[in-house]
């Protein structure tokens, strides 16, 4: 087999928990055929640092909450063929989202309690990426071709949906939010 | 009693003189998604997810309230209702805060499985997020109108049901929403019995039992089906 041929598989965080690339995880020994059919480029779980060029599938875990995310995402749909929404928070903000009930400040002072601190993040010093007024989804922000609702996504799914976007094939739908 | 033959999705069908479309094809077999009609409560056509087409017929029609007619054909089944249906079900999910990792129904809600059915992997709309609040004042349920799509099944079990009728819908659009007696904490409640038909009946986690924890309530609303059919043959077990 050409490894160079094989189609570029990357995994990306923003916010949320990690239960998803946990569940990805839970692919167990699924993921030596993974790593046979694709190449796992970029991930979480691996020490690159810079979201690489020419990626065919990627799938991203978690909403938009700050402006690292917001680059991030920009970034990763402009290098990657195929971007899908890796559970509920990428697909509906979720958990993480919840904090759009309340206005931003309110949230900081209940979190941190402190004037000055609520202050210092508001502008904070860098690399402290500054937090949005609301997390968005992803799809808010960038075209996204599949959508994996699920919280987290079970390991079955993770499988079924990149084994069907590798083949060329509609995913299989019917996918519960939560549970 | 009369009994009329319709077509129902190519299948010939035989309802009552007066029975709805809905209940029709439920005897048959046929599922028609709905969240608001409940078999034994008035049907209020509140949640337009049982709309199908009716051969001759230029408007869409809600199953729960049209009747079956001798020689009707009835489609419950096509790519624009089904489209319509996804719609329906993607401004539930954006008009109020339906979390449902963190919800007391998760994996038991009908508006949640009503999505997965429908192939709704994402709301297309912008969520509300509207600021709304939780009722814990009751001893034993709450009421968290974040998980509400005031469908009344509450207010209708109350009501038709129980005959306490402490449940009612207030204000109008996007300020409706479900109040007890006059708009008082449901702990302060005279007229409820505490009979928990509303919770049982809720397709949501909007009513719930405030000792379960998140994923671990189930509901069944076949239950007014057998209260009715109780009270009708005077057999209580």
């Amino acid at each position: 087999m050409d490894l160079n041929r094989r189609p570029r598989l990357a995994t990306a965080w923003l916010g949320g928990c990690s239960g998803c690339h946990m569940s990805f995880l839970d692919l167990d020994e699924r993921l030596i055929d993974l790593a046979a059919a694709a190449d796992i480029c970029y991930s979480p779980l691996m020490d690159i640092k810079e979201f690489p060029e020419a990626v065919d599938i990627a799938l991203v875990e978690g909403a938009v909450a700050n402006e690292d995310h917001l680059r991030d995402l920009r970034t990763i749909r402009a290098r990657s063929k195929t971007l899908i929404a890796f559970g509920d928070c990428a697909v509906t903000g979720n958990v993480t989202a919840m904090r759009n009930l309340f206005p931003l400040e309110n949230i900081l002072e209940a979190a941190y309690g402190d004037p000055a601190v609520v202050r210092a993040l508001s502008a904070p010093p860098d690399p402290v990426p500054r937090l949005l007024g609301r997390v968005l989804r992803l799809h808010d922000v960038v075209e996204v071709d599949w959508y994996l609702p699920g919280c987290p996504p079970s390991a079955d799914s993770i499988f079924e949906i990149i084994t069907a976007v590798l083949a060329g094939k509609k995913p299989p739908g019917g996918r519960k939010f939560g549970c | 009693m009369s009994v009329h033959t319709l077509e129902i999705d190519g299948r010939m069908v035989t309802a009552l003189e007066g029975e709805t479309i809905l209940a029709a094809a439920e005897d048959a077999g046929i599922f028609i998604p709905k969240l608001c009609a409940v078999e034994g409560l008035s049907a209020p056509g509140a949640c337009r997810l049982c709309m199908v087409e009716i051969a001759g017929q230029n408007k869409l029609r809600a199953a729960c309230l049209t009747r079956a007619a001798e020689g009707m054909v009835v489609r419950t089944e096509t790519s624009a209702l089904r489209e319509q249906r996804k719609l329906l079900v993607e401004l539930l999910l954006a008009e109020g805060n339906h979390v449902c990792s963190v919800c007391v129904v998760n994996g038991y809600c009908e508006l949640q499985s009503l999505a997965a059915a429908l192939d709704v992997d994402h709301v297309r709309f912008t969520p509300r997020y509207p600021a709304r609040t939780i009722d814990l004042s009751h001893e034993r349920f709450g009421l968290d109108h974040n998980r509400c799509i005031l469908c009344t099944r509450c207010v209708r079990a109350c009501d038709e049901i129980e005959g306490a009728h402490t449940l009612d819908v207030a204000g109008r659009g996007r300020t409706a929403r479900i109040i007890t007696d006059l708009a008082e904490p449901w702990g302060h409640s005279e007229s409820c019995t505490g009979c928990g038909k509303c919770v049982r009946t809720c397709p949501t986690g909007a009513l719930f039992l405030k000792n379960k924890p998140a994923a671990e309530m189930k509901k069944d609303s076949g239950f007014i089906r057998q209260i009715i059919a109780a009270r009708r043959e005077k057999i209580w077990i």
